[in-house]
């Protein structure tokens, strides 16, 4: 039994890359719910895409025929360079505007 | 436990370990540069994936690219004169509560879940970049083009968002 369980922690196959996209998609959303720093929860944003980015890959080649999984992880990182330039012109206007990026303290919308 | 084996377990522990540190370190700085790390150990674990196009891209769009721009971002966002790059955190308890909650019920159903245990031979693709070409102008065209002008207006949105506003500030005075 305690070898069995050994055996399927060392053969990696599909469940070990969702593992650890789990994990990565836990610390990018911990960063994100925890974190004060508007750029810090951009971080944890690029985290949780490339968490999902590693599970599509990973069903691409465990699950599928075609590459196609592949194709939309290219578009997911299309998005994030997307999502990137954009929130951080707003960060740098709400840094303009507030003098602060602390998304705590941002709570007026207008001057 | 073969070769493969031990390379994803060092892919996924950098991963992580970067990652780890990404989010809990107070310096915006150290945490960057954890950053970095994490992608090259995603880009590494892309590798052993099949998906040799999709590192090179994630090393040259999230390396080469997100970084750089976070980095921007952060150097813009703090006040480098007094020496303010740390950052502060807030209701960590609950939110690693319930974070770890999360990852509890996703583990628990990603390791017991019986994945394709039917036998299927995985293939071994030799590279991808060809066949993802083809698929970028077969299948995926609408998307491919659709991506292409949100990046233009992301890029032109992006500037205008964050253009400094003197000309029309005096405008407005007058």
């Amino acid at each position: 039994m305690n070898s069995d369980i050994l055996k399927h922690v060392m053969n990696v196959d599909l469940s070990h890359f969702l593992v650890v996209s789990a994990i990565l998609f836990c610390l990018g959303l911990y960063g994100i719910v925890s974190r004060k720093n508007a750029v810090m929860v951009l971080m944890g944003i690029e985290l949780v895409l490339n968490a999902a980015n590693i599970n599509f890959l990973a069903f691409t080649k465990y699950g599928g025929v075609t590459i196609a999984g592949q194709a939309v992880a290219i578009f997911v990182i299309i998005l994030a360079a997307c999502e990137a330039a954009v929130a951080l012109a707003i960060v740098l206007n709400i840094f303009k505007m507030f003098n602060t990026v602390n998304v705590d303290e941002i709570d007026a919308l207008r001057d | 436990m073969s070769l493969f084996d031990i390379v994803f377990y060092g892919f996924a522990l950098l991963t992580v370990v970067s990652a780890f540190i990404t989010v809990t370190t107070r310096n915006i700085m150290y945490a960057s540069f954890a950053l970095m790390f994490a992608f090259f150990g995603v880009a590494g674990i892309y590798v052993l994936l099949n998906a040799d196009f999709l590192a090179v891209t994630q090393i040259l769009v999230y390396v080469g690219g997100i970084l750089v721009l976070l980095v921007f971002g952060v150097m813009l966002t703090n006040k480098m004169t007094k020496v303010d790059i740390k950052t502060s955190v807030m209701s960590t308890l609950p939110s690693s509560i319930i974070v770890a909650a999360l990852l509890g019920t996703m583990l628990g159903l990603f390791w017991s879940t019986q994945w394709f245990n039917n036998g299927i031979q995985k293939q071994q693709i030799d590279t991808t970049a060809k066949t993802l070409g083809q698929l970028l102008l077969t299948d995926f065209l609408l998307p491919f083009e659709i991506s292409s002008v949100v990046l233009l207006v992301a890029i032109v949105g992006a500037a205008l968002i964050a253009r400094k506003e003197k000309p029309a500030e005096t405008t407005e005075s007058q």
